[in-house]
């Protein structure tokens, strides 16, 4: 299987199989269209039709390159990963990261929260110490000999109860050493709260911070507001230039969500670039169908539109010397991850979970608050129910999902979110349409960057 | 080649018996907390 695009000019060639990635001119282009599924070619019939617009010793020198790669397997090439699913899914579930949910609070009321403004449809609680320590043992517990553990803190706004994520942090570095387990802590804020004491201490211990941002003041403001109504931006802006800096413009991301009203969200990109952030991350909302800012089928081709647009203003910024980072753009060709990862996703539901703050846990933070998805406590451990669900999050994987095992992009969205696949299928196993589509055009995009980047 | 610039050989299938050892980051905790993408993420096993 292939997936061939052109964009800004350029024609670009993805192996699916191997990952190969070619840029081919365009007789090379248009003589892949015969060019069966099993890489045979069919060079009467490419010369035939090709030869009113290229000259037949172009035409025949284009298939005979394709037609090395095909040789080198380089092209055309047959899935060889099927056989593997049984050994990856096999193995004994591990636990290998966790997401606190500190408060189930937060100072602000943005209009898209998934959490319900903070509360996850519930009571606005805290986690107390006890909860976050047992949330740590418990780790380790079901961690096996899994060393690197990764624990984020996150509401609600985890500002609010900042003290107990202190006291977690130390309680878990004084585990470390005898449990042969190295944890790696972030933080996930609104930075309304933040202060000197609280990012040096965040400097200190988190490996990561995501800050939270949607760009330009009229579209922040108008999503993200106090509890009395006003716009948040003015105040977070110079926080948020001192956390990257203090970080040396790496190992943080200001993180944005656009929605239906602003789809011209390049825009925000890029004015988060001008006030001087290297790491940026702006994404989709994903909010349910028929309120006033969820992205529509029709917002699609707009939506697409602009990352192309926004994926050739980055390339000239970076080439200009202005460089930045766009989270969604990043894609490692050579290296990255394994094939297993690829396959498998985000762990969610078995190696990933999230603690509530009276530490009940859920297959993700996204899951909170549907009993449907309880799963225990850290306290009392795993339910017996839990297996079920554990098992079938684990068992979830590109193949199992008939749209993502036909799908070019497999490899690279690893089967896209559970929780959004249930929230508008009720199914984990049928991704989310139209973050599917979105996620195949910041792929596209992606690769089109390497490209340009690499000519 | 005169046709086709190969920016990227085959990757995807290298090491292949020595994938799953999932040290790796979990995907949603870096920087997304509504989408995956996974393709940007560091193998810990080198």
């Amino acid at each position: 299987m292939i997936h061939k695009f052109s964009m800004h000019g350029t024609n670009i060639v993805l192996d699916i199989n191997t990952g190969a990635v070619h840029v081919v001119d365009e007789i090379t282009y248009n003589a892949l269209e015969y060019i069966d599924i099993t890489g045979c070619i069919n060079r009467t019939e490419a010369i035939t039709a090709l030869s009113d617009r290229y000259n037949e010793k172009e035409i025949v020198e284009a298939i005979d390159e394709i037609d090395e790669l095909i040789n080198n397997k380089l092209l055309f090439t047959a899935d060889p990963f099927e056989n593997y699913i049984p050994i990856w899914s096999g193995k004994k579930p591990v636990v290998k990261a966790l997401c606190l949910h500190i408060a189930h609070d937060c100072n602000l009321r943005c209009k898209y929260c998934f959490a319900s403004t903070g509360d996850y449809s519930g009571q606005r609680s805290l986690m107390s110490l006890e909860t976050g320590k047992r949330a740590i043992d418990f780790l380790i517990r079901n961690s096996a000999n899994r060393r690197n553990l990764e624990v984020d803190f996150f509401g609600g706004e985890p500002l609010m109860n900042f003290d107990v994520v202190k006291g977690i942090v130390e309680y878990a570095r004084g585990l470390e050493k005898d449990n042969n387990k190295n944890f790696r802590f972030t933080i996930t804020t609104n930075m309304l709260l933040l202060n000197d004491d609280i990012l040096d201490y965040i400097n200190k211990n988190m490996s990561n911070v995501v800050l939270s941002i949607d760009g330009r003041k009229a579209i922040n403001d108008k999503m993200r507001k106090r509890v009395n109504g006003t716009g948040c931006y003015d105040k977070i802006v110079p926080i948020a230039k001192k956390v990257a800096e203090s970080r040396n413009q790496n190992n943080y991301y200001v993180r944005g969500t656009f929605t239906r009203n602003n789809l011209d969200f390049a825009e925000d990109v890029l004015h988060l670039a001008d006030l001087g952030f290297e790491q940026i991350s702006v994404e989709p909302v994903v909010a349910a169908e028929g309120t006033d800012i969820d992205i529509r089928k029709e917002d699609i081709d707009s939506a697409c539109r602009e990352y192309e647009r926004l994926a050739y203003e980055y390339i000239k910024r970076r080439k200009e010397g202005n460089w930045f980072n766009f989270f969604h753009f990043m894609i490692d060709l050579e290296g990255g991850p394994c094939v297993a990862k690829r396959m498998a996703g985000c762990g969610s539901g078995h190696e990933y979970l999230a603690v509530t703050p009276e530490g009940d846990l859920y297959p993700c933070h996204q899951f909170v608050g549907d009993e449907k998805f309880y799963m225990g406590s850290v306290y009392t451990g795993f339910t017996q129910e839990s297996e079920t669900l554990a098992e079938l999050f684990k068992k979830t994987n590109i193949y199992t999902k008939t749209e993502c095992s036909e799908c070019w992009a497999k490899f690279y969205c690893s089967g896209g979110c559970a929780a959004n696949a249930y929230q508008f299928n009720k199914d984990i196993n049928i991704p989310y349409k139209i973050g599917c589509e979105l996620e195949k055009k910041r792929v596209e995009c992606a690769l089109w960057i390497k490209a340009q980047e690499s000519m | 080649m005169k046709h086709i610039k190969t920016i990227n050989g085959a990757s995807m299938t290298k090491n292949i018996n020595k994938a799953g050892c999932g040290e790796c980051q979990t995907s949603c905790q870096s920087a997304c907390k509504t989408s995956c993408t996974v393709a940007n993420q560091q193998c810990e096993n080198k």
